[in-house]
């Protein structure tokens, strides 16, 4: 990868580049505090964040380190172990502590309107296959057959795990904005 | 079994002499058992509807049929009659008697249905233990925090058993540890049967409905089952999108 992929100012502008980035990022993270081997930083990932956290499988770990290390964001030591195969530790190089930086430091682009939704709103009298009232309509059960389950999940999640129960509350206060917004265009759209 | 109908509902209000439609034909109905939310927009007429349905407001024209009885043309004194027979009222501000203390706002609704004081007392005491409340008996309303009196509201609603359980935006004053307590009541008097039509913005209580009801300029403008998505295991990663 080009060094200029690696500006963080550019690609927290670029959402797909993001999501791209996100685990890289974690890692470096967790890279930041102490040296690691994957599968420590996948539990620690998982110790973290508890169920809240969709935790990639120990290949994606391993990939991605792979990127960062050809990247030259981190290295790789081979430690010897006895009666076993060598052992990768990776740790922080200078560069990957500035693109880390450059993430923390940065404001975090807030979540964009449901594009793909309001597409098929603007458009769906053109199509003549549904009407605005029938998709807000639809939309609406979705969202709140979504907001069913984050119940249901906060339910089922560990009182003491903060982070996981943090996480549901932001997917729900979200959901609620997605309703609301629903509302204004049924008021104003239909 | 039918524990609520409106048919074709209208309610009108004058506005110096400008007639201002709020309800405009609401066919409604609402079996033994179920849970139904209602919501639109501010102005849709929701709350209007739910003060028609329990009474604190006259309709127009239309019918309101409560436990097979109509209960729009009865007189006001006979409604009230009705009222305190069938109706428990969660309102947004708890509405308590502000002189009284939890235990006797809480029987009070039982005792004016025509229960005995010793029944009014069993069933405050049930109610309250079930809310953790019991220690807050003597409490006047202006001790206890938002989310207690929300919960003393709820069971006073719940006192004289009624039919019918109405509400009014129940959580709408409350934070979100408050809100998560009233919704975990919501869910556990509905799990015993209890028929609920509940007026809210909120999209957790909501969600907890069998059945979410939208009106739009004082109309229905939809009116569905809550679809079960997926059996609910795993964590949140199924749910939550992470970016």
């Amino acid at each position: 990868m080009h060094s200029a992929n690696l500006n963080v100012n550019g690609y927290v502008r670029n959402e797909r580049v993001t999501r791209r980035w996100g685990v890289r990022l974690h890692l470096l993270a967790l890279l930041a505090k102490e040296p690691a081997h994957g599968y420590e930083l996948k539990q620690a990932l998982e110790q973290t964040f508890g169920t809240a956290y969709p935790s990639p499988n120990i290949g994606q770990i391993y990939v991605t380190l792979g990127r960062l290390e050809k990247d030259g964001l981190v290295r790789a030591v081979d430690v010897e172990q006895s009666n076993r195969p060598n052992k990768k530790v990776y740790y922080l190089t200078a560069k990957g502590r500035d693109v880390l930086t450059d993430w923390v430091d940065e404001p975090t682009e807030g979540p964009r309107v449901r594009d793909e939704f309001f597409m098929k709103l603007v458009l769906a009298p053109l199509t003549g296959i549904a009407d605005r009232m029938a998709l807000i309509n639809r939309q609406r059960r979705h969202y709140l057959a979504l907001m069913r389950d984050l119940n249901e999940l906060a339910e089922r999640t560990d009182p003491g795990n903060q982070v996981a129960l943090l996480l549901i509350e932001g997917a729900m206060l979200h959901l609620q904005a997605d309703l609301d917004w629903l509302e204004r265009c049924q008021e104003d759209l239909t | 079994m039918t524990v609520l109908k409106t048919v074709n509902l209208v309610k009108i209000y004058q506005n110096n002499h400008v007639p201002v439609p709020a309800v405009r034909g609401v066919d409604l109905q609402v079996d033994e058992g179920e849970f139904v939310a209602i919501m639109g927009p501010s102005g849709s007429g929701k709350s209007t509807l739910v003060h028609m349905l329990g009474g604190l407001d006259s309709r127009t024209s239309g019918e309101i049929w409560l436990d097979g009885k109509r209960a729009d043309t009865l007189s006001e004194s006979a409604w009230a009659l009705l009222r305190r027979e069938k109706i428990g009222f969660v309102f947004q501000f708890f509405n308590l008697v502000a002189s009284m203390t939890v235990a006797d706002n809480v029987e009070l609704p039982a005792l004016l249905a025509g229960a005995s004081p010793k029944e009014a007392r069993e069933r405050r005491e049930y109610l309250l233990d079930a809310l953790g409340l019991t220690e807050r008996v003597e409490a006047a309303p202006a001790q206890l925090s938002g989310g207690e009196q929300q919960r003393v509201a709820l069971a006073r609603a719940l006192s004289n058993k009624p039919s019918l359980l109405l509400a009014d935006e129940p959580t709408g004053n409350l934070d979100s540890r408050n809100t998560r307590d009233v919704l975990r009541l919501l869910n556990e008097v509905h799990r015993e049967g209890q028929t609920i039509v509940l007026v809210t913005h909120d999209a957790r209580v909501a969600s907890l409905a069998d059945r979410v009801v939208s009106l739009l300029d004082g109309q229905i403008v939809d009116d569905g089952k809550i679809v079960r998505r997926r059996p609910g295991r795993g964590g949140a990663g199924e749910v939550i999108d992470l970016r």
